[in-house]
């Protein structure tokens, strides 16, 4: 049962990827796109790293992808002229695509990992342990260095996003609410005595 | 257990923790108005933190389980970033404010850049290098595109981070690739399992996808291609910045990575690169030629002078990674000089980067005219200066290493090079006067003074080097054993 939902679930992420590229419609990309997400969670699943599977569905599918979908619908990006450019350049690429999938070919073929390599290697899932637990002990702990460091590039991330983004536009009036609110009739009205035939 | 490896890093974490509060202390209060307050105290705090790095003694430390390695040769790279950074952000200050460019952003994402350099160095662990890898470089993909609506600095900035994420991809390809093969990504278990004749096909695999990722990085031939249009894109000071300390931090990872993790086949990455090696020096000397905007030829100029730093690491030995480091120092203390000059260069009050507005130079300006002479002719490679005994260095220590063909074609690239520099010192002493003049007296005591000091430092650092010989010998010596 497990082997048949394996190979389900791997044929799909395939054939998702494989119409990411090739369809026409970028909609339709982002869709098929949606499926690789998600067949890719249910061979974690498979792997029996629940939690992982359940941050794919969420982050990718819920958020990654919609995001996509509206840059791809809102952005007036000309799919067909990229197609075009992607067209010429496709024999290149098909023979440095074909040169790397022999290169893999010769590599994985003959799998023979070091043989200190499985001592070092560490566990999948721990026996004794619940999915989510473990992987907040190793993240909190073992590489915790490596945590805060993932904080401090979303920091550079967000900074970078302001200062190329952000522009303070000093030709706009802005609405002041306190001041709108601190104005009274003697500040914003003066009464003159205009004298009929002469004009101020 | 924590306590012990939070002093390990503390260099890091002051860094860190500078940059973080002088962003809420600016962004709650005058904003781009205290930016060349921020700019200076940023340089000063990087010195101290270079002072503290380099008196903590000597010894290795290892922090985080193996992923962060504090040792003689991370330290010395790391005051060789920090002084080079802080020199660079002094010297943006005045170009920047006058041109609207200084944000009080510039200054902290400089810091946070050299934090990830500063733990690039000192990476013992695959997911380590990739963490200060993308610090830096997302920091740095930032401050290209600062001048926001030229369209160029805007192209630069999109370009490298194109080019940039393509590379991690690289990367990060061949750290799987590795790590499936040797079933951890601590180089201290890499090193266990690449050992000489047992390695397999996949393994080298992901060395050659690693090595392709971190090339891209020092900007080494054919991975280069985003190096001209990057130079020529940002502002001028950002240039000056990207021409000196990331490449000591990228060369320093690169080091790291072979002999740290692949210590154990140094025959398998030295070929790819002393050929890495052969083509950044030959495409650097060849591709200057025709340039005549000085950014653009800096660009091709650090394409070669990356190829003769990785020739010293392609010798695969502790005297090539001396070499590496000693070139390295004198790299940078060139390119500070060089880029102060050029960050002179004006014309009311414009910058200015064609070389043929230097018609003449030296009539109007003939200290600053032979302190770029001296510059130059360090660049070049040209006895008695300094530049000539870093080329010395490599040369020698791939010839040891039995590179001797290796070293030939770097004679003989730097001979070609040597074209593109004199032709600028040509322009200064002997060219055309009718040009445009460029202003006299134009940047500040400070802009000056880095010039100055640099070419003091090309001709008087022949005496002893200042001691940075014996300092690189004692940081090779503990990477390479």
């Amino acid at each position: 049962m497990s082997v048949f939902a394996f190979y389900l679930f791997a044929i799909c992420v395939i054939a998702g990827g494989f119409f990411t590229v090739v369809s026409r419609n970028p909609v339709h990309s982002v869709l098929w796109l949606i499926l690789a997400f998600l067949s890719s969670a249910g061979l974690f699943v498979l792997l029996g790293a629940e939690f992982v599977a359940m941050l794919l569905v969420i982050v990718y599918v819920g958020a990654v992808a919609v995001l996509f979908l509206f840059v791809v619908m809102m952005l007036d990006v000309d799919f067909a002229e990229l197609k075009a450019e992607m067209a010429r350049y496709m024999p290149l690429a098909l023979l440095i695509g074909l040169v790397i999938l022999m290169q893999f070919v010769m590599a994985f073929g003959v799998w023979e990992a070091s043989h200190v390599a499985e001592e070092m290697r560490a566990q999948v899932t721990p026996v004794d342990r619940h999915n989510t637990e473990a992987l907040g002990l190793i993240l909190y702990d073992q590489y915790f260095l490596l945590f805060q460091l993932s904080g401090l590039i979303l920091l550079v991330a967000m900074i970078g996003a302001i200062v190329l983004t952000l522009r303070h536009r000093t030709s706009v009036k802005r609405q002041d609410v306190l001041a709108q609110m601190y104005r009274d009739p003697a500040k914003a009205m003066e009464l003159r005595d205009v004298k009929p035939g002469q004009g101020l | 257990m924590i306590q012990a490896d939070l002093n390990v890093i503390l260099p890091e974490i002051m860094l860190a923790v500078y940059a973080m509060a002088a962003l809420l202390v600016a962004v709650y209060t005058g904003k781009d108005k205290l930016a060349p307050m921020l700019v200076w105290l940023t340089a000063a705090g990087m010195v101290i933190i270079a002072a503290i790095v380099g008196l903590s003694g000597d010894g290795t430390n290892v922090a985080f389980g193996g992923m962060f390695v504090d040792d003689a040769f991370s330290r010395f790279a790391k005051v060789t970033i920090l002084l080079s950074a802080a020199a660079v952000l002094v010297m943006s200050q005045d170009y920047m404010t006058r041109r609207g460019l200084l944000r009080f952003e510039y200054p902290i994402l400089v810091a946070l850049a050299s934090v990830g350099m500063m733990m690039m160095v000192s990476a013992g662990d695959l997911m380590a290098l990739y963490m200060g890898l993308e610090l830096q470089s997302l920091a740095l993909y930032v401050v290209a595109s600062l001048r926001r609506d030229s369209a160029k600095s805007t192209e630069a900035g999109l370009k490298y981070f194109v080019l940039g994420a393509l590379s991690s991809g690289l990367l990060l390809y061949g750290a799987s690739l590795v790590y499936g093969y040797s079933g951890t990504t601590l180089f201290s278990g890499i090193i266990q399992a690449a050992q000489h004749g047992e390695v397999s096909l996949g393994m080298l695999f992901g060395l050659i996808f690693v090595i392709s990722g971190l090339a891209f990085k020092v900007s080494a031939v054919p991975f280069h291609m985003w190096t001209p249009d990057v130079y020529e894109g940002s502002p001028t000071p950002v240039t000056a910045f990207f021409a000196t300390a990331p490449k000591m931090a990228a060369m320093g990872l690169f080091a790291r990575v072979a002999h740290d993790a692949f210590g154990g086949i140094v025959a398998d990455w030295s070929q790819v690169i002393a050929l890495l090696s052969l083509l950044s020096m030959f495409l650097g000397a060849v591709a200057a030629i025709g340039q005549t905007n000085i950014k653009r030829l800096m660009a091709y100029s650090s394409i070669a002078h990356m190829g003769y730093a990785l020739m010293g690491l392609a010798a695969g030995t502790a005297f090539g990674v001396q070499a590496l480091l000693v070139y390295m120092v004198i790299y940078v203390t060139m390119n500070v000089g060089t880029f102060a000059f050029i960050l002179m260069m004006e014309k009311d009050g414009q910058p200015v980067t064609d070389i043929r507005s230097l018609g003449m130079y030296s009539k109007r300006e003939p200290g600053r005219a032979l302190a770029m002479l001296v510059l130059l002719f360090s660049l070049a490679g040209v006895p008695p200066m300094l530049g000539f005994f870093g080329k010395l260095y490599v040369l020698r220590a791939a010839y040891d290493a039995g590179l001797a063909w290796l070293a030939i074609a770097g004679v003989v690239a730097s001979v070609i090079g040597a074209f593109y520099y004199l032709r600028i010192v040509y322009y200064m002493y002997f060219g055309d006067d009718e040009s445009e003049a460029l202003d006299q007296g134009s940047g500040t005591p400070v802009l000056w003074g880095f010039l100055m000091a640099s070419a003091a430092v090309m001709v008087l650092g022949i005496i002893n080097m200042f001691g940075v010989e014996g300092a690189a010998a004692a940081a090779a010596a503990v990477l390479v054993n």
